[in-house]
């Protein structure tokens, strides 16, 4: 009996249905969990999802490779979701030229002060390179922010960590600073969530301003692009 | 379904190969994007058939970064040997680049809220 499952697993170990059937098992328990438990940002089904398969990994001591010879399949579709963010963007694109000049001052600024600290604080406190070029993206998106890592050498891996940790970074501390800074402009206050938080603070804010919401989710694709033609300029610093 | 799904994937496509010819560093989903923008201007919005392959894939975009985020068991000793610097300059940059855009924004934007 156990040798007979023993070998199944080793039949399974070969194919992406593992990989595959885990990552969704482990993101739908996660929505049902999530939704029970108070609004954070912490709470959401994607690092819920992540904290079980990484625990399920270390446990069962499978390799990272194992894993993802099913979990490709799912990232596979972070390129044509990218490709997907111009039907909302074209949506909002009457803000955009209403405020263009704005706009895209106040997101290169805030896409280079945010980018460049991030590598100079990591270099000057004696992060080794490649995690100094994986933060440098940290404030877009994941499919565009992974997708420059390993343009300019670093780890999308690490990338995509970082985005999720300045995403909850981002969600907790805006209100006391806008407040602080007083930011009051409801424009100013979404572009700066979803230049420097992309998604996670995009989602927050449109719980609370719609306003707010849509100007933090036209400077998501703003800022990916604006972020993209950046950073490979500024890592040539490093 | 089929066509939209074609058209996302034809972009990307083109986005990958413009890059690549042009050595352009960027990556080629992001010129991608901006090639369905600038159809999308072109022919004045989105289909409903694009809109729905476009929301659908987008509701589900927190899924679709769960293998990358997976992929932080491979950088755990890393992360572990480097996680002051990497909190700080999460924390630092973060606050910085709130303020920064906030107050640009605001500025520039003028009064008319």
């Amino acid at each position: 009996m156990n040798g007979q499952f023993t070998a199944l697993f080793v039949y399974l170990q070969t194919t992406p249905l593992l990989g595959l059937g885990a990552t969704l098992v482990a993101f739908q328990g996660a929505s049902v969990v999530s939704a029970r438990l108070p609004r954070i940002a912490l709470f959401n089904p994607m690092p819920l999802a992540i904290l079980v398969l990484v625990v399920l990994l270390l446990v069962t001591g499978t390799p990272y490779s194992v894993y993802f010879q099913g979990g490709q399949y799912v990232q596979f579709l972070l390129g044509p979701a990218t490709v997907a963010l111009a039907v909302p963007m074209h949506a909002n694109l009457h803000h955009i030229r209403r405020s263009a000049h704005a706009i895209l001052p106040a997101i290169v600024a805030g896409a280079a002060v945010a980018a460049g600290s991030a590598m100079a604080i990591a270099h000057a406190l004696g992060a080794p390179r490649e995690i100094v070029l994986s933060l440098a993206p940290k404030s877009v998106t994941t499919p565009i922010a992974m997708g420059i890592a390993e343009q300019i050498g670093g780890q999308p891996a690490l990338a995509a960590v970082f985005v999720l940790l300045t995403g909850l970074t981002a969600v907790a501390i805006a209100a006391p600073l806008m407040r602080l800074a007083r930011v009051r402009d409801w424009r100013a206050q979404g572009l700066a969530g979803g230049t420097a938080g992309h998604g996670l603070a995009t989602a927050h804010l449109l719980t609370i301003n719609e306003t707010g919401g849509a100007f933090a989710g036209l400077a998501i694709g703003i800022n990916g692009v604006v972020t993209a033609v950046l950073v490979p300029l500024l890592a040539r610093l490093f | 379904m089929l066509g939209p799904l074609t058209l996302l994937l034809g972009c990307q496509f083109v986005g990958e190969v413009l890059v690549r010819a042009l050595g352009a560093p960027l990556p080629g989903p992001v010129v991608g994007l901006l090639i369905l923008l600038a159809i999308l201007t072109v022919r004045d919005g989105p289909d409903p058939e694009l809109r729905s392959v476009s929301d659908t894939l987008l509701r589900y975009l927190a899924l679709l970064f769960v293998p990358a985020g997976v992929g932080i068991v491979t950088q755990l000793d890393v992360l572990g040997r480097n996680w002051l610097a990497v909190a700080v300059a999460v924390l630092v940059s973060t606050a910085l680049g709130l303020v920064v855009t906030g107050l640009v924004m605001q500025r520039l934007a003028g009064r008319s809220a």
